[in-house]
C-alpha cells in the first residue's frame, strides 16, 4: 500500500448568473424569490412566433469578465442553440455559444495554502440563457416555473490543472471576488448565483505503471464548502474504488454524480456517459455580435485592479499580514475604501485595524458591505493620524469610530465630547505621578529594589496615574516619566 | 360591379370619403363569404362581430373627422400563421388547434393601428409547411378557379380568400415560395419583400432565415398598398433591418411611373423546365417589357439547380428545432395520458403533427446531427452563397430578373400528395429568391388550355421593393390578366 502515490485531477465548470436588470434575450426583469411564473413574456416563455433580442448589458459584462480572466475576447462571435428535451426548457433548444465564445485561453490566479500563486488555465467562456426550474412538491405531477427562464449565465470552463480541494476552492473563492470586483455577478450563492461542477479523476502511481481513473462529474454544486467537500470525497471514493476494482478510465466511462448535502457523499446519478447529440446549429432569430476593437478598449479600461493582485500588494507595500490583506480585499468596497483612507494620509496599519476591528463588524451587523456605514474616508484617515499623533488611544479610536458611524460626526469633535483625548503634557502628568507615588510606598519600594514584584508594580502605578486622569493619560509618556522617576 | 370587386385602395377612397361606410364593406364582405366560404374554404377562423365593431368605430371617428389610419375600414385576411390575441392561432395544426396567443405579431398590431378591418385568419398547409394547403390538419381549400384543384400554398387560404373576393387583401408568409406560388395558382399578385423588411415577430416560424411575411391583392397597387403598412424595422426582430441602412419608402410613389431603360435577365436553360403554357404566358410577358423599350438580357444562374436540395436541407433543418418548442408541456396539444413526462413529448408529437411536418422534422434532425452536419446543413450553406452569387452576378447585367412562380398551373386536389418530391420540386423557381433574401412578386400573366391562372415572377436586388412593384406595375398596366375573375364570382 504505501508504494502507491497518486495525483488529484480537477477541471471546473462554473455557471456566473449575471447581474443585468433584464433577461438575455427579452426585457423582463431577473428574479429570485418571486412567486412563480411571475417574470415571464412570450419570449422567456418560447412562446410561438416569438423572438429573442440579445441583451447588450450582458455581452459587455460577460466581456469584462473574460478580459479579467485574461481571456482573449472575440472581436466576432454569434449565438447557437443547443437542443435538448426538458420540461424547464420551454423552446427545448437554449440558446449559447458553440464555437465562438466570448472568451478563450485565459487563466486565473489562485493563492495557495503556502502564500504561493498558481495559475488555472481557463478554456473558455461564454454567455448563454439559463433554463427553468422543475417543481416536484405538488402530489403526483411537477411543475415548472420559468421565472429563471433567460437569465444571463457567464459559463467559465477550465483545464483540469487543479490538483486539491482546497485548490478548487480557493479557484470558486477567487472567482467570486473577481465577479463581484468586476460588478458583473452578485455572486451570491444562497441566491444560486454561482454554480459548479468539478470533473474529478486520479493519476495513480504504482510500481505496476501509472493508472488514470474514470472522470467523475459532480453535478450542481451551490456552496464552496460542498465543493470542496465533494472533491474530497470523490478524491477518496475513487481511490478505493481503484484499488478495489481497478477500474480504468475508458472511452465512455465517465459518470455523473450528484452531492448528498446531509450525508456528505456523492451520489451515481448516470453511469455512462450519455451519446448526447446537441445539434449546435447558428440562431437564425439573432444577428452575430461584431465588437470593434475601439469598444473593446472602452470595455477593458473599465477593469480594475484585481482582488489577489490588491492583496499581495497590501502585504509587500504596506506590510500587513496575509490574513488582514484577505480581509480587505475580499469585497472591492472595503479595498476601496481602504486606499482612499490611505490616500488622505492614514498609515496603513491603522487604518487597517480601525476597518478590520470596528468597521467591518459594524457592516456586518448591518448586513452590507462598509458603503452602508456611510463612512467617509478622510475622516477615518483623520482619526488613524490622531491614533498616530497620541490624541486618543487605539482603542479609544474604536470607540471613536463607532460614534462616528452612529452620528456621523468628525473624529476630533467625538473626541472631544467623549472626553477620550489623552493627555501628554509632561507637567501636568508629572504632577499626578508624583502624586501616584507618594500614596504607594510599597509598590515604589518593589520596583526600587528590582524585586520579582517590581513588573507588576510598574503597571500597577501606570494604571493608577491613567485612573486619576480618567484614562486620558497617554500611556507612553506617563511610562517615560515614571521610569525618569523610579531609576 | 359589386363593393367585393373594389380594390383595397378604392376601397379606403370611398369610405375616406364617405361615399360608402364601412360597415357596408364589411357586411359585403361577409356576404360574400357567406356565399363561397362553404366552397372554397378559405378561412380557419372569421370575426364577424368584431369586425362589424372596428368597421362601425371607423365610421364613426371619420364622420367626427377624426385622423384614421391608411387602411381605414378595409377588410383584411390574415394567414393563420401570425400571432393575435383574437381567435385562435392555429397554424392550420392539430398542435396549436386551441392555441390563443397572449400577444399580437408585429404585422397585425400594424395593420390594427392602421385601422384595417380583420375578417378572419386563413387556411395554411400546416406549419406554413406544403404548396397546397392540403396539408392543413384543420380545413381544406379549394382553388376559386376550378374547385378540384388546390390553390397552392402554403398561404393557399389567403390567395384563394382574395381570388374569390372574400376580401381585397391578406397577408401571407413565403419562406420558399409560399406567397408567390398560390398567388400564380389563384389568379391575384402576391409579394414577398427582401428578409428582413418586414418584422417576423410574431410570426410562427418555420425557416427563420427565410420566412418573411408579404401581402396578397388583385392589384400591385394594393400589394403597395400593405407594403408601407407592414414594412419597416421592429426592435422585437433582430432580424429586421435598420432603416439607417435600408430606408422604408412611400411604394405608392411614382408606382405607376415605368422604368426607363429597364434591364430584364432571363436565364432560358433555367426556364425550360416549365411547362409550354408557362413558357409560352412568360415569352409573352417579355414582350410586354420589349414592348415598354425594356432591355432583354440572357443571365446565367448556374447553381439554381441546387436552390431545392438547399432549401430542403436548410429550411428542415431550422424547422427540426423551431418545431421542438411544441412539447405538449407549456401550451398547445397534450397528449391524454402520459406515462411519464417523456411520454408527453413523444405521444403529443406523435398525435398532434401531421405526416409533412413529421417529415420535415425528421429530415432536418437528421441534417444537424453529430457527424452529418458537415455534409448536409453546412454544405446547403454554402450552395446558398453560390446563389447568391448567381443573383449578385445576374444584378450586375439587369435590373430585374423574370421567370416563371410555378412549373405548372394550379394542380389536382391529391395529385401530388403521396410524392412529397415531386410536391418539393415544384418550388424551383420561388425557393432561390428565399435563399438569396431578396424580393420577388408574382402578378397574373395568362392562363393555361383549362383557364387556370399563371403567375409572372419578377425578381429584384434585396431592399428595391419600390422597384419591384414599379417593374411589376409596368406589365399590369399594360395587361388585363389581373381583372379575370374565377367563373364562381362572375
Amino acid at each position: 500500500m504505501s508504494d502507491i502515490s497518486y495525483e488529484v485531477i480537477v477541471g471546473l465548470e462554473i455557471h456566473v448568473q449575471l447581474c443585468t436588470k433584464t433577461k438575455m434575450f427579452c426585457s423582463c426583469e431577473l428574479s429570485f424569490g418571486q412567486e412563480a411564473n411571475a417574470r415571464v413574456c412570450p419570449v422567456c416563455l418560447g412562446m410561438p412566433g416569438s423572438l429573442p433580442v440579445m441583451n447588450g448589458q450582458a455581452v459587455e459584462y460577460a466581456m469584462l469578465a473574460a478580459m479579467a480572466l485574461n481571456c482573449e475576447v472575440a472581436p466576432f462571435t454569434k449565438w447557437d442553440r443547443k437542443s435538448y428535451y426538458y420540461p424547464d426548457l420551454p423552446k427545448n433548444y437554449q440558446i449559447s455559444q458553440y464555437d465562438l465564445p466570448i472568451g478563450s485561453h485565459g487563466y486565473i490566479e489562485i493563492l495557495l495554502d503556502d502564500g504561493q500563486t498558481k495559475r488555472i488555465r481557463i478554456l473558455r467562456a461564454h454567455l448563454e440563457e439559463d433554463a427553468g426550474k422543475n417543481l416536484h412538491t405538488a402530489g403526483n405531477f411537477s411543475q415548472v416555473d420559468l421565472n429563471r427562464a433567460g437569465t444571463p449565465l457567464l459559463e467559465i470552463v477550465t483545464e483540469p490543472d487543479m490538483n486539491s480541494p482546497s485548490q478548487v476552492r480557493a479557484l470558486a473563492v477567487e472567482l467570486q471576488r473577481i465577479m463581484r470586483y468586476l460588478g458583473v455577478s452578485e455572486g451570491d450563492m444562497q441566491k444560486g448565483h454561482m454554480r459548479f461542477e468539478p470533473n474529478i479523476n486520479l493519476a495513480i502511481t504504482r510500481p505496476d505503471g501509472q493508472f488514470r481513473t474514470p472522470i467523475v462529474e459532480v453535478k450542481n454544486l451551490n456552496s464552496f464548502r460542498a465543493l470542496e467537500r465533494s472533491v474530497a470525497y470523490e478524491v477518496q471514493r475513487q481511490l478505493d474504488q481503484f484499488l478495489e476494482t481497478g477500474v480504468t478510465l475508458q472511452m465512455g466511462n465517465k459518470s455523473t454524480r450528484g452531492w448528498n448535502d446531509q450525508d456528505e457523499v456523492t451520489v451515481l446519478q448516470r453511469e455512462k456517459e450519455e451519446a448526447h447529440d446537441y445539434r449546435y446549429f447558428p440562431d437564425p432569430d439573432l444577428v452575430p455580435v461584431t465588437t470593434t476593437p475601439q469598444r473593446l478598449d472602452e470595455i477593458r479600461s473599465r477593469l480594475c485592479e484585481l482582488p489577489l493582485a490588491r492583496q499581495m500588494r497590501y502585504v509587500a507595500e504596506y506590510g500587513l499580514s496575509d490574513y488582514d490583506a484577505g480581509v480587505l480585499t475580499a469585497e472591492r468596497a472595503t479595498a476601496d475604501f481602504f486606499e482612499r483612507a490611505l490616500a488622505a494620509g492614514g498609515e496603513p496599519k491603522r487604518v487597517c485595524n480601525l476597518l478590520t476591528q470596528v468597521g467591518l463588524k459594524l457592516a456586518k451587523d448591518r448586513g452590507g458591505d462598509l458603503s452602508v456605514l456611510g463612512l467617509d474616508p478622510v475622516a477615518v484617515a483623520d482619526l488613524a493620524k490622531m491614533v498616530d499623533a497620541g490624541t486618543v488611544s487605539a482603542t479609544a479610536a474604536n470607540a471613536i469610530l463607532e460614534s462616528m458611524v452612529a452620528t456621523g460626526r468628525s473624529p476630533a469633535a467625538l473626541a472631544q465630547e467623549l472626553n477620550l483625548i489623552q493627555t501628554s503634557d509632561a507637567g501636568e502628568l508629572e504632577g499626578i505621578v508624583d502624586q501616584v507615588l507618594a500614596e504607594n510606598v510599597q509598590a515604589v519600594q518593589d520596583v526600587v529594589t528590582e524585586s520579582k514584584k517590581s513588573k507588576k508594580a510598574r503597571g500597577f502605578l501606570l494604571g493608577q496615574v491613567i485612573q486619576k486622569t480618567k484614562g486620558q493619560a497617554n500611556p507612553k509618556v506617563v511610562s517615560e516619566i515614571l521610569e525618569r522617576k523610579l531609576k | 360591379m359589386t363593393l367585393t370587386d373594389l380594390t383595397a385602395i378604392e376601397l379606403r377612397e370611398a369610405i375616406a370619403t364617405r361615399r360608402i361606410s364601412s360597415a357596408e364593406a364589411v357586411a359585403e364582405t361577409f356576404a360574400q363569404i357567406d356565399r363561397l366560404e362553404p366552397t372554397v374554404g378559405a378561412f380557419l377562423s372569421l370575426f364577424r362581430d368584431e369586425a362589424a365593431a372596428r368597421a362601425g368605430d371607423v365610421d364613426r371617428r371619420i364622420a367626427a373627422s377624426e385622423p384614421v389610419g391608411p387602411l381605414a375600414g378595409v377588410p383584411i385576411a390574415v394567414k393563420d400563421v401570425l400571432c393575435s390575441t383574437f381567435g385562435a392561432t392555429t397554424c392550420g395544426s392539430r398542435m396549436l388547434e386551441r392555441f390563443h396567443s397572449p400577444y399580437d405579431a408585429t404585422a397585425i398590431r400594424k395593420l390594427l393601428d392602421a385601422d384595417a378591418v380583420i375578417v378572419g385568419k386563413t387556411n395554411m398547409d400546416e406549419f406554413a409547411m406544403g404548396s397546397s394547403t392540403e396539408n392543413s390538419a384543420l380545413g381544406k381549400t379549394v382553388n376559386p378557379w376550378a374547385p378540384d384543384r388546390v390553390p397552392g400554398g402554403s398561404s393557399g387560404g389567403s390567395a384563394a380568400a382574395v381570388a374569390a373576393r372574400l376580401c381585397p387583401v391578406a397577408l401571407g408568409s413565403d419562406t420558399g415560395g409560399s406567397i408567390r406560388q398560390p398567388a400564380s395558382f389563384c389568379g391575384v399578385v402576391g409579394l414577398k419583400p427582401t428578409y428582413g423588411r418586414v418584422s417576423r415577430y410574431g410570426l410562427i416560424a418555420y425557416g427563420s432565415s427565410l420566412d418573411q411575411i408579404g401581402p396578397f391583392g388583385r392589384t400591385v397597387a394594393d400589394a403597395a398598398l400593405l407594403m408601407n403598412v407592414i414594412a419597416g424595422h421592429d426592435p422585437a426582430d433582430s432580424t429586421s433591418v435598420d432603416e439607417n441602412v435600408a430606408p422604408v419608402s412611400d411604394y405608392l410613389d411614382g408606382l405607376d411611373k415605368p422604368v426607363e431603360g429597364l434591364r430584364i435577365g432571363v436565364a432560358p436553360a433555367f426556364n425550360a423546365g416549365a411547362e409550354p403554357s408557362v413558357r409560352a404566358a412568360l415569352d409573352a410577358a417579355l414582350d410586354v417589357y420589349r414592348g415598354a423599350e425594356s432591355q432583354i438580357v440572357e443571365i446565367g444562374m448556374p447553381h439554381l439547380d441546387y436552390a431545392i436540395a438547399a432549401y430542403y436541407v436548410i429550411a428542415t433543418a431550422e424547422a427540426s428545432s423551431n418545431l421542438s418548442r411544441y412539447d405538449g408541456v407549456h401550451y398547445g396539444y397534450r397528449t391524454p395520458d402520459p406515462a411519464d413526462y417523456v411520454e408527453v413529448y413523444t405521444k403529443s408529437r406523435e398525435e398532434a403533427f401531421g405526416q409533412e411536418v413529421k417529415r420535415r422534422i425528421m429530415l432536418g434532425t437528421y441534417a444537424l446531427s453529430s457527424g452529418y452536419y458537415d455534409a448536409y446543413y453546412l454544405k446547403a450553406l454554402k450552395v446558398r452563397n453560390l446563389i447568391r452569387g448567381d443573383f449578385v452576378q445576374a444584378f450586375q447585367k439587369c435590373d430585374a430578373i423574370v421567370m416563371p412562380v410555378a412549373p405548372t398551373t394550379a394542380f389536382r386536389i391529391g395529385e401530388k400528395v403521396d410524392d412529397p418530391l415531386k410536391m418539393y420540386l415544384g418550388d424551383i423557381y420561388t425557393i432561390s429568391a428565399n435563399l438569396a433574401g431578396i424580393p420577388g412578386i408574382s402578378v397574373p400573366c395568362g392562363c393555361d388550355e383549362n383557364g387556370l391562372p399563371i403567375g409572372l415572377q419578377v425578381l429584384t436586388p434585396a431592399f428595391s421593393e419600390a422597384r419591384l412593384l414599379r417593374i411589376a406595375r409596368m406589365y399590369e398596366a399594360a395587361t388585363d390578366w389581373h381583372t379575370k375573375k374565377p367563373a364562381m364570382v362572375q
